[in-house]
């Protein structure tokens, strides 16, 4: 039996509606919704077009403080507001369709359009007679409740019009237009044609000069502003050729000396362009920048001496009173005023579990509560606390890896002095004969050896590179992370969630129970949604589901229930009010029956898969682990990394990132594999970052790559495919040499024709886009990624 | 062959409209969202027979 709604399991049978059947209220309630709102067709593009709503209820109450609204809106005024939501559940056309349809629901939604690739969903509506508290509320009551979070107000600026678009229809423009006047020169014009001659090659003229000045006018810019710094890179010969391009095409059409070169000039600043086009690999909410601003709330109730209201953090103070309710996070150091305050630390650590604390004691910033509210006051801001100090290194304010020179940067660095050198000889070889020869031959150098080919094979090999990486789970930051991958020499593990996974938890440790009284447990968990109930409900299997009487569930607590006639109790060890608590690493829940205690349930993260492969790495990388947690896992661990001098424990966020600057300053390239908050020092210092998550909308720290936990197992095919892709770049920067060398033989003679150059550059450019495509789709069937 | 001055200076003038066309596209940014359309365009605007 599955949910009408949503398609999962039901378990059980009291959630029925018109002959229906729903796995939980949520579900139902949506059902309910939208078939009062005539919006039933939901139901008829998709099965199960829903996603579970079998979740805790959520808090918007922060939405009606003004300045939060403020920051969250697109545009307002009188009449109207325009905001944007991002929703991670959209999936189908029926999300589609509905979300388009809110103002059958809610006629002060004047406009609903969703932008699918994105998951985002554009709304106008009547701020007047509908809050955005209540816009938010109605569309996480219909299933599609937004990702609400501090930076979206900040990433707004970077939606700018992309230039580069419009630079590109230009250049294609005056290149197709350029190539169709060209073609009657390439086929010959009789000498009673001149009239044609001349009014092509004007006109070929007139489309260079928005080649030039406006298309490839970023590469002079580029180019002036490295000849300012002394440092020459790949836009300067490409300049110069455009330059000497240009002024020879003008010069020979002016004076009526020849055609020019006008074809080739367009057919070049167009495949540059493109060359940069396929270089902006941009992924739709995947960010890379996060830091802790995006996991942290984005307000919090701060008391104000009579009741409660939501401030945004940024306007939290020292010695502030703040409220932190069930599955909120603690946004600052703070000192536990009242309440019971049972702080989860998973986020910081890595470790889940739950840690208790006394009035008067210090929490530190980043802990999640569970169970009931408590009460906090402030005594360091946000920024200084504990956790978030982290960003206030120097690490954080400087982008270190811009130091980082590609291949390509490398050698055009010797490319625009060995071009200059030949170009010049050239000159001076036929200076002493002929002085028009000699100026011809010495354009004709620059034109021919323009690496037009070497600005391509990077951004042609790397996008595609890209491209098979993304399909396998595994999302780069841009081209250029392709190159440093293949640099790293030495990989630094992080334990909790990066080599384990924190969804799939396995029972170490279970109480000894008779077949009948693990029908009860495993019917009290049927009912609740707590991940671990969920845990061992599946562990047991699918019973007879009991009679249930008084069945009540205290949050991040436990749950209890009277089952024929039987008390069970099932929860923390504070819950069963247990007065020996046996430490242990695994997570607990602890049973009790009718006031006996019964033992406990001991959960364990379990390893990914493909840990053993980490084996393989060994011969080619030193390879390390470092753990936040305490070393009770040796034993297993050391059958890969070794005791004493692969394996570290009790690592503090700091003591990580100084593990990676101490292996930096042997000169190592250092990978750093993590996933926590507490990794975030240490991934931006290594070399590479690589952040693994099990949800690619969870949150992940700033790093250079976000890899999906299930792809973990293929870390070494990633890593040695990075290679072959540094390799592609090689043999095309050889191919783009010979064809290099073919153009020069005909250059210093003096004899380029313009036919020849207009066939010699789009020639190698395809040459090289087709060999980087063909090549990196090789490399990645080698490395089975296809 | 002279009708070649002004058929290509015609044919000049047509592809820039198309140019100028492709800017008016780009700014009123029908570029921005290029895929949820074909998921659009196969939603009913009557109501599907209902069970």
């Amino acid at each position: 039996m599955y949910c009408f709604h949503c398609g999962e399991k039901c378990i059980l049978e009291d959630y029925e509606f018109e002959d229906k059947n729903f796995c939980c209220l949520g579900c139902k309630t949506v059902y309910q919704i939208l078939k009062d709102n005539n919006l039933g067709n939901y139901y008829h593009y998709n099965e199960f077009p829903g996603t579970s709503q079998n979740k805790p209820e959520l808090r918007f109450h922060y939405l009606e403080e003004a300045s939060i609204i403020r920051s969250l809106l697109d545009f307002q005024n009188d009449s109207y507001s325009l905001i944007s939501f991002y929703i991670p559940q959209i999936h189908c056309s029926s999300c589609l369709w509905l979300l388009e349809k809110l103002n059958q629901i809610n006629p002060n939604i004047l406009y609903s359009r969703v932008d699918f690739l994105k998951k985002q969903v554009n709304i106008r509506f009547d701020h007047n007679s509908l809050s955005l508290r209540d816009l938010v509320e109605l569309l996480a009551k219909i299933g599609y409740e937004p990702k609400i979070q501090l930076q979206d107000s900040l990433r707004k600026e970077d939606r700018g019009k992309d230039p580069l678009i419009l630079k590109i229809a230009v250049a294609g423009f005056c290149f197709g237009n350029i190539m169709l006047l060209s073609f009657p020169e390439y086929f010959g014009l009789k000498s009673t044609e001149k009239a044609f001659h001349n009014f092509f090659g004007y006109l070929n003229l007139l489309l260079c000069l928005p080649i030039v000045f406006y298309s490839g006018w970023d590469y002079f810019r580029s180019s002036w502003n490295q000849v300012k710094t002394k440092s020459l890179q790949i836009d300067f010969p490409l300049a110069l050729g455009i330059l000497v391009l240009f002024l020879r095409s003008f010069i020979e059409i002016i004076w009526d000396k020849g055609s020019g070169f006008s074809d080739t000039l367009s057919g070049l600043v167009f495949f540059l362009l493109i060359g940069k086009f396929v270089q902006q690999k941009t992924y739709h909410h995947i960010s890379f920048e996060r830091d802790y601003r995006s996991f942290f709330p984005i307000s919090v109730a701060l008391f104000d001496g009579i009741k409660y209201k939501p401030i945004p953090l940024s306007a939290l103070k020292i010695g502030d009173r703040i409220l932190i309710r069930n599955q909120e996070i603690i946004p600052a150091d703070s000192i536990l005023i009242q309440g019971e305050a049972q702080i989860d630390f998973g986020f910081v650590t890595g470790e889940t579990s739950l840690q208790e604390k006394k009035s008067g004691e210090l929490i530190y910033a980043g802990g999640k509560q569970t169970g009931g509210a408590i009460e906090l006051e402030v005594v360091k801001s946000v920024s200084q606390s504990y956790l978030t100090q982290l960003w206030n290194q120097d690490l954080f304010k400087k982008e270190s890896h811009d130091l980082f020179r590609t291949f390509s940067a490398k050698i055009s660095q010797y490319f625009t002095w060995v071009l200059l050198g030949i170009a010049c000889l050239v000159f001076l070889f036929w200076a002493f004969q002929d002085i028009s020869l000699a100026i011809s031959a010495f354009t004709a150098v620059l034109i021919v050896a323009c690496p037009c080919a070497l600005a391509l094979s990077t951004p042609f090999t790397m996008s595609s590179a890209l491209r098979i990486l993304d399909r396998n789970g595994f999302y780069l930051k841009n081209t250029q992370s392709v190159e440093q991958l293949a640099e790293v020499n030495t990989l630094v593990f992080d334990k909790t969630g990066t080599l384990t996974s924190e969804i799939h938890k396995s029972i170490q440790i279970e109480p000894d129970l008779s077949s009948e009284e693990k029908n009860w447990v495993s019917s009290l968990c049927a009912n609740s949604i707590h991940p671990l109930s969920r845990r061992i409900w599946n562990h047991y299997g699918q019973h007879k589901p009991e009679k249930i009487v008084a069945y009540k569930e205290i949050e991040g607590l436990g749950v209890k229930a009277q089952i024929q006639g039987h008390s069970i109790k099932l929860g923390s060890s504070s819950f069963i009010e247990l007065s020996d608590k046996t430490p242990s690493y695994l997570s607990q829940v602890h049973l009790e029956i009718d006031g006996y205690y019964r033992g406990f349930y001991g959960f364990k993260n379990e390893y990914r898969e493909g840990l053993q492969a980490l084996n393989s790495l060994k011969k080619d990388y030193p390879i390390y682990l470092l753990s936040g947690d305490r070393d009770h896992e040796l034993p297993f661990l050391s059958s890969i990394f070794k005791p004493d001098r692969e394996m570290y424990f009790d690592q503090s966020p700091m003591d990580k990132l100084a593990f990676i600057g101490n292996l930096q300053e042997e000169s190592k390239q250092v990978l750093m594999i993590g996933d926590g908050l507490n990794d975030s020092g240490a991934l931006k210092k290594a070399d590479f970052g690589i952040s693994v998550t099990d949800n690619i909308d969870n949150f992940t720290p700033g790093s250079d790559a976000i890899l999906e936990g299930n792809s973990f197992k293929k870390l070494s095919q990633f890593l040695l495919f990075s290679k072959d892709c540094v390799h592609i770049i090689h043999y095309c920067f050889g191919l783009s040499l010979i064809y290099n060398i073919i153009g020069l033989s005909m250059a210093i003679t003096g004899k380029l024709s313009p036919l020849m150059a207009a066939i010699l550059m789009p020639l190698s450019t395809l040459t090289i886009i087709s060999f980087t495509s063909l090549g990196t789709t090789y490399a990645g069937f080698k490395r089975k990624l296809l | 062959m002279n009708i070649l001055f002004l058929l290509v200076a015609l044919s000049f003038f047509m592809a820039l409209l198309f140019l100028l066309g492709f800017f008016w596209a780009h700014k009123t940014g029908q570029h921005k969202d290029l895929y949820t359309p074909s998921l659009r365009i196969l939603l009913e605007d009557e109501p599907l027979e209902n069970d």
